[in-house]
């Protein structure tokens, strides 16, 4: 077997094994699970409580009935009953656990009603919120018809306004594909920034690690610095594909499963009813093109530490640009299409998020991602064949500091004269 | 095959690290390098494999140059002795010798012969960082010479070892030179590469001071060394013609001379003077070679 495939062989297989890679990838598919069964669980919680139960005092005598009515239309889990003793009875019957809350309803001077609400903390607002929210339908009512206005009247003033946004460029996205799109772009945009950020780092605390631990020398006497390092690169980066599948595959999967009760709630928002293909295909691009491009970067950060303690210190600059692209694109989210974020997609470093997240949001002439994909790969040579002369002098380099001028001193290691 | 380093230079900016060296290693053949930190041993050893390139001059061995795809027939032992912390001695072991381009069943195999005859069997499956300072050596040595090597480079293989364990891994070293490896050591120990090496070079430097043959280099160095051990007092003779230095210890004096008549005329000297419990003509060490050549003690 040629070593390359050895290194990468050894380099995965090695990672796959190890305990905080199998623990991160457990708990994170705990948290999919978790997530994409949201509603399952809730209702699990849920079925041991019988709701909340609310006591009214009604001093008009009047509001009570339609009152509850309308509550229980909405949260059928919120029980009103009328209580028959007075203020204070009820008061102590809450504070004794009876009743989870008090409401007091009665008629102002202009026969419209008001309330108070008592319950023991008021911490939690979507019960007052609720009621209130019921109380202030009843006093629309009633004032309506105080005002002798007809059901269709009211109707017809509460009717909400036609707006619809029309784009007159022939593929421009619909706004409600835009709204798709933004949520899909945005889970996925989530998604390339941890993982570039995430295999980055492990890259370089690979090399450090060797280096740090005096094994680089064996290494590098065996296989060359440039084999080893790009081994290392698609070892890591096959690891990340495997983890990705993984988590993706059992994500793809409850999603499915629990899709029913997921119909028109929050996920719907984020545009997974209906996944365009091509935003998946670029996602998946970029999030490669992303990683080769960090993960080179990486490797030959972390050939020029000696020690590993110096290794966070050593690639912040690098975070910096991952999180400064990532900023950028959750800003261009809201507005795609300014000048600045436009620009700022052909910079290769911030490439693999802005441009995948204008190709996925806006119609964009086939070559600009193209053009940008171009650069990508240019950029990722060029970073390579600079990083492979770094590392290569880095890797026997043992000093006490870690400043970029370590860079220069590396590439005179391997320089001829 | 033949190692040959010609004219070799390296700089790493305006310091000189090795300067116009030029050796001539012989196959099946140990090669000492002497030299204090900094003389440019480790330099010269990383040239030779090709991890760095040299300003100047040309390494070959048998005619070729040393690279990657030579890397098969060589072996090395790094002054910074490293292996990975948390891999098990076996799955590393077998791990860099596939990286040498051995088979992964004799590789295995191997390995098991040499923890046996280093009576640590039961370290295969033991994480590095589990074993100590010493037992690690032994497993770094298995390392450089599982793949059978034909060059074998040690830098500095026996520093921080005991006695028992230096015995056990010269005797390693030993026998494979027996069985034709050649192989090049750098120590700061004296002895071991005037016991272990035909040839050798003293560095200073960058520089080499002193090479060639053992058995020439004390040759031609001509000064030899009278230890004499005597009831009356030796010190007159510090004044004798042909007495270069002198050291005064508890039993008698040891006096290092210009050439073996003067012994001679030593003996003829003092035999008049009382009795004689002691009187020996000893070879030059390499101690007192390089104290010569670099005009500072070495350790």
């Amino acid at each position: 077997m040629n070593k390359f495939w050895i290194i990468l062989a050894h380099t995965y297989m090695s990672k796959l094994k190890s305990k905080s890679f199998i623990i991160t990838t457990a708990v994170t598919l705990l948290i999919i699970l978790g997530l994409t069964n949201l509603s399952n669980v809730m209702n699990y919680f849920n079925k041991g409580e019988s709701g909340e139960e609310i006591v009214v005092v009604d001093e008009s005598g009047a509001l009570f009935s339609p009152l509850k009515e309308q509550v229980e239309a909405v949260n059928e889990d919120i029980k009103l009953t009328q209580f028959t003793g007075d203020e204070e009875a009820a008061k102590t019957a809450i504070r004794e656990g009876e009743y989870d809350g008090l409401l007091l309803v009665r008629l102002n001077s202009v026969n419209l009603p008001e309330a108070t609400y008592h319950a023991m903390t008021i911490a939690d607002t979507t019960i007052a919120n609720e009621v209130k929210n019921s109380l202030q339908q009843l006093k629309t009512q009633l004032a309506a018809t105080q005002m002798e206005l007809s059901p269709e009247e009211l109707a017809k003033l509460y009717e909400p306004v036609e707006f619809e946004q029309l784009a007159l460029e022939k593929n421009a996205k619909t706004e409600e594909e835009l709204n798709q799109a933004r949520g899909l772009v945005y889970v996925l945009l989530f998604v390339i920034y941890f993982s570039v950020i995430l295999y980055a780092n492990m890259i370089a605390m690979e090399v450090a690690t060797e280096k740090s631990s005096r094994v680089m020398e064996i290494l590098i006497s065996s296989v060359s610095p440039i084999k080893q390092m790009f081994a290392k690169i698609l070892g890591i980066g096959l690891l990340s594909i495997t983890q990705m599948a993984v988590l993706l595959g059992v994500g793809y999967a409850s999603i499915k499963q629990n899709l029913d009760t997921m119909q028109g709630g929050f996920f719907s928002f984020f545009g997974f009813g209906d996944i365009p293909l091509a935003t998946i295909v670029y996602a998946v691009v970029f999030f490669i093109l992303g990683y080769f491009l960090y993960s080179t970067l990486a490797a030959f950060l972390g050939s020029l530490v000696s020690r590993i303690e110096d290794i966070q210190q050593m690639i912040t600059p690098m975070t910096m640009l991952i999180v400064a692209g990532f900023m950028i694109a959750m800003f261009g989210l809201g507005q795609p299409e300014t000048p600045f974020i436009t620009i700022s997609s052909y910079i290769p470093f911030f490439a693999p998020m802005l441009m995948f997240m204008r190709v996925g949001m806006l119609s964009l002439p086939i070559w600009e991602p193209i053009l940008a994909i171009a650069i990508l790969i240019v950029t990722i040579i060029l970073l390579a064949i600079f990083g492979a002369r770094v590392y290569r002098g880095g890797v026997l380099m043992y000093g006490r500091s870690t400043s970029f001028k370590d860079i220069k001193k590396a590439l005179q290691l391997t320089k001829n004269k | 095959m033949v190692l040959k380093i010609e004219n070799i230079t390296k700089r790493f900016g305006t310091f000189t690290a090795v300067n116009n060296l030029s050796l001539t290693i012989p196959e099946r053949e140990m090669f000492g390098f002497l030299g204090a930190n900094g003389a440019g041993k480790t330099t010269t050893f990383r040239m030779i494999l090709g991890l760095m390139d040299s300003s100047e001059g040309l390494i070959t061995w048998g005619g070729k140059p040393i690279n990657y795809s030579t890397s098969r027939y060589i072996g090395y032992l790094p002054e910074e002795r490293g292996l990975y912390p948390k891999l098990k001695v076996k799955e590393q072991i077998v791990y860099l010798a596939r990286l040498r381009g051995m088979e992964k069943g004799e590789a295995q195999k191997e390995l098991e012969n040499w923890l046996e005859r280093f009576k640590v069997p039961e370290y295969a499956n033991k994480k590095v960082e589990e074993l100590s300072k010493g037992n690690q050596q032994k497993i770094q040595f298995i390392a450089a010479v599982l793949h059978k090597p034909e060059l074998l480079i040690l830098d500095e293989p026996f520093s921080g070892l005991d006695p028992v364990n230096v015995e056990l891994l010269k005797e390693a070293v030993l026998d494979l030179k027996k069985n034709g490896t050649t192989i090049v050591f750098s120590s700061h120990r004296m002895e071991h590469v005037e016991e272990m090496c035909e040839h050798l070079c003293i560095m200073h430097k960058g520089a080499p001071v002193v090479h060639g043959s053992l058995r020439d280099i004390k040759k031609s160095f001509g000064k030899k060394n009278v230890v004499i051990h005597a009831d009356f007092s030796l010190d007159f003779l510090k004044e004798f013609p042909g007495v270069i230095k002198h050291k005064k210890t508890a039993e008698g004096i040891h006096l290092q001379i210009t050439g073996e008549e003067i012994a001679e005329k030593l003996l003829k000297e003092i035999v008049p003077y009382g009795f004689i419990r002691k009187f020996a003509l000893e070879e030059p060490s390499l101690n007192d070679i390089f104290i010569e050549k670099v005009g500072a003690s070495y350790e």
